[in-house]
């Protein structure tokens, strides 16, 4: 018999679950190891049966989603999210620092219509998660690699080094030190290949946070560059908003440090 | 066969579409008495997060709204941006955006056709059984995909979500080298395109015609992509900046998405729109393949939309080689930008039709209210027409289940991606 596999979506855009979608011959190899019960987007539809895995994408917005949630849990040996809206809640969770009944009702005619909630939150912050794959979006070979790892019985490996060792891995000349962009490359995972430093850019921390991310200490060095607080709190509050140490960062810099002493 | 008493037929979970939608249908006798599509997708209010970010942000911002079309989106956000700026990057980065498009063209059109249309035509539930029965198409398919997504990477970094995409052009210029290496494996993959034209136009589809308008955008000399006049089949020629003088999105209780309407009408945005108003835009050759193909362009068959992305694979594929192979690196793959305040307006074609966006920046560049109108959310109107219409005319009296599939068949269609969800939403339904 071969493993179940799952693939739920929530509030998202899709992105992740092309982590299998674009995998080519990649995507019949899975499909011969593996069976690829309920995965709407492909094709089958069993929401309710019961797996060895499943892949989680979307954040958790609506009350429905929420009960969803809770049955997929039930349903799952290993639950797996994958991306920033899964794992941290996504750009969607801006609104979690606004007042959601005004948003929606700027954007809809009848918001009385909706049901949704006033935030906006990743999923570990309603059932238990066994892994997360950060990302935004996660790539297909992170994905496929926490496949192969949990059908060898191995508990899956993940990247949790800073973009910049990445950089150095490529031997691509440092943004922030030669150009004073404001990258997010020193507090950011990797897992992307380090593309934006590559591409001539600034990381914009889509990965999430790195382990032992000094948030202060980038906070500064862009203050530094003569980002204002507010622009410093954006750089923070943005795809992966909802992740612990970008949040804190974030809601400390939203206020002027200087003011509160 | 079925008694002629009421019918409720409910599709739970739609398969084969981008984000979660359901159908529910309520037949009385011999006519359909509700019809709605469902859209689960919660809403997500790009628009109001888009407010108080800087301009900078909003390449990185707007790709997030759907991971199929993402550089539509970016497209759709650099073109306004750089109206309000009165910025003009030069030919260069024209080219590079437009080579851009066609690797999302090839990347979404080729995904559809292959993962998520072509099995209801081949009697398959999804691709995995697909490619048991045709195992060359398929992989020829996935090829297809795969080379649009290598086309994404080189320029764009990744595929989804790409990141060089910026106000005043791109972060990088990949190199000669690079670009050759690929121009090499696109002409050599271009017969594969033509064949699965040849191969999508030779399949038994069903052969329904239909009333609609089609809505695209309109080039002088080129296919249409990112710059263009919107016209329609019903005699529309306007510039892109009087989109709300004629279109108007409203919200309606009993349906699950905003809506548009043209002139107070539904209708049609997408490859088979593009391809009945833009067919002397494509290049002689591909004309004459069109022509060969067997059915005739413009179509009224809603089902030619598989043909008309098969076209576009074609035609996005010989306009990345005519893009590489002219290739040269440029002195700055960007120019200069100064903010100003203003209001602007960008329509690109998306892999699913027009994508129009407007916003209103200070200063500083920093957004004050941004409007985005994918194109899912103006075909809905249109679907549920289909859906009328295609329903009736294949006989209400045959099974739930046919019904059912025939309905799914009529939906998939459309490609209909229902996370472009700044405007889509779920709504509690209140019944008599």
């Amino acid at each position: 018999m071969k493993p179940k596999v799952a693939v739920h979506k929530f509030a998202s855009c899709d992105g992740c679950q092309l982590a299998f979608l674009n995998a080519g011959e990649a995507l019949l190899t899975l499909a011969s190891l593996v069976d690829l019960v309920h995965f709407p987007e492909a094709g089958p539809v069993a929401p309710d049966i019961k797996v060895d895995i499943a892949f989680v994408e979307g954040s958790i917005t609506t009350p429905e989603d929420l009960e969803r949630l809770m049955r997929v849990r039930e349903n799952s040996a290993y639950l797996i999210t994958i991306g920033a809206c899964a794992t941290a809640g996504g750009l969607q969770a801006l609104r979690n620092f606004a007042v959601a009944e005004d948003w929606m009702a700027a954007v809809y005619a009848s918001p009385e219509y909706i049901q949704t909630l006033a935030t906006s939150t990743p999923v570990r912050e309603h059932v238990k998660v066994d892994l997360e794959l950060w990302g935004c979006p996660v790539s297909g070979e992170q994905v496929l690699r926490a496949v192969r790892e949990l059908l060898f019985g191995v508990v899956p490996q993940q990247e949790a080094d800073k973009v910049c060792l990445e950089c150095k891995r490529q031997q691509q000349v440092c943004v922030m030190v030669t150009r004073q962009l404001p990258c997010m490359g020193p507090v950011t995972r990797t897992g992307c290949g380090a593309i934006c430093p590559r591409v001539g850019r600034d990381c914009y921390a889509c990965f999430g946070p790195a382990e032992n991310a000094n948030t202060e200490a980038l906070a500064q060095r862009l203050e530094g560059f003569g980002l204002l607080p507010a622009a410093i709190a954006q750089r923070f509050l943005f795809i992966n908003s909802q992740a612990p140490e970008f949040l804190a960062a974030g809601q400390r810099w939203k206020t002027d440090p200087t003011e509160l002493s | 066969m079925t008694d002629s008493g009421d019918r409720t037929i409910r599709v739970p979970v739609l398969a084969r579409v981008e984000g979660e939608g359901a159908l529910d249908l309520i037949i009385r006798g011999d006519r359909i008495e509700q019809l709605q599509l469902r859209i689960f997708e919660p809403p997500r209010l790009f628009e109001k997060l888009l407010e108080g970010r800087p301009y900078t942000d909003v390449p990185d911002i707007v790709a997030r709204i759907c991971g199929i079309c993402p550089v539509a989106y970016q497209m759709s956000a650099v073109h306004a941006i750089e109206q309000v700026f009165q910025l003009n990057p030069g030919p260069w980065v024209r080219e590079m955006r437009r080579l851009m498009y066609c690797g999302e063209w090839i990347e979404s059109h080729a995904l559809h056709v292959h993962l998520l249309a072509l099995p209801d035509f081949l009697g398959a539930d999804n691709v995995i059984e697909l490619a048991e029965r045709y195992p060359d198409e398929v992989r020829r398919g996935l090829h297809l995909q795969g080379l649009g997504n290598r086309l994404l990477r080189l320029v764009g970094g990744r595929s989804v979500h790409p990141v060089s995409t910026c106000i005043g052009g791109l972060s990088h210029a990949p190199t000669p080298a690079e670009i050759a290496a690929l121009l090499d494996e696109f002409r050599q993959a271009l017969p594969m395109a033509e064949a699965l034209l040849a191969w999508t136009a030779s399949l038994d589809l069903p052969d329904e015609q239909q009333d609609f308008t089609s809505v695209a955008l309109r080039h002088p000399d080129e296919y249409p992509m990112n710059e263009g006049r919107l016209v329609s089949s019903a005699g529309l020629d306007i510039p892109i900046q009087a989109y709300q003088d004629h279109f108007r999105e409203y919200q309606v209780p009993h349906s699950t998405a905003l809506q548009s309407s043209l002139d107070g009408q539904p209708y049609l945005v997408g490859p088979l729109a593009r391809i009945n108003l833009n067919l002397d835009r494509l290049p002689q050759d591909l004309q004459q393949q069109v022509a060969a193909c067997g059915i005739t362009f413009p179509s009224r068959n809603m089902f030619h939309s598989l043909t008309a992305r098969a076209i576009e694979v074609v035609y996005a594929m010989g306009e990345a080689i005519r893009i590489m192979a002219a290739y040269q690196l440029p002195d700055s793959s960007r120019v200069d930008v100064t903010p100003r305040a203003g209001i602007g307006f960008g329509c690109t074609e998306a892999p699913r039709g027009i994508l129009w966006h407007t916003y209103e920046l200070d200063a500083d560049g920093q957004v004050q209210a941004a409007t985005i109108v994918p194109p899912t959310s103006q075909n809905q109107a249109r679907i549920e027409d289909d859906l009328r219409n295609s329903l009736t005319a294949y006989g209400l009296h045959r099974s739930d289940d046919e019904l059912r599939k025939h309905g799914e068949t009529v939906i998939r269609n459309y490609d209909p991606c229902i996370s472009c969800s700044t405007h889509f939403l779920k709504i509690k339904v209140g019944r008599e």
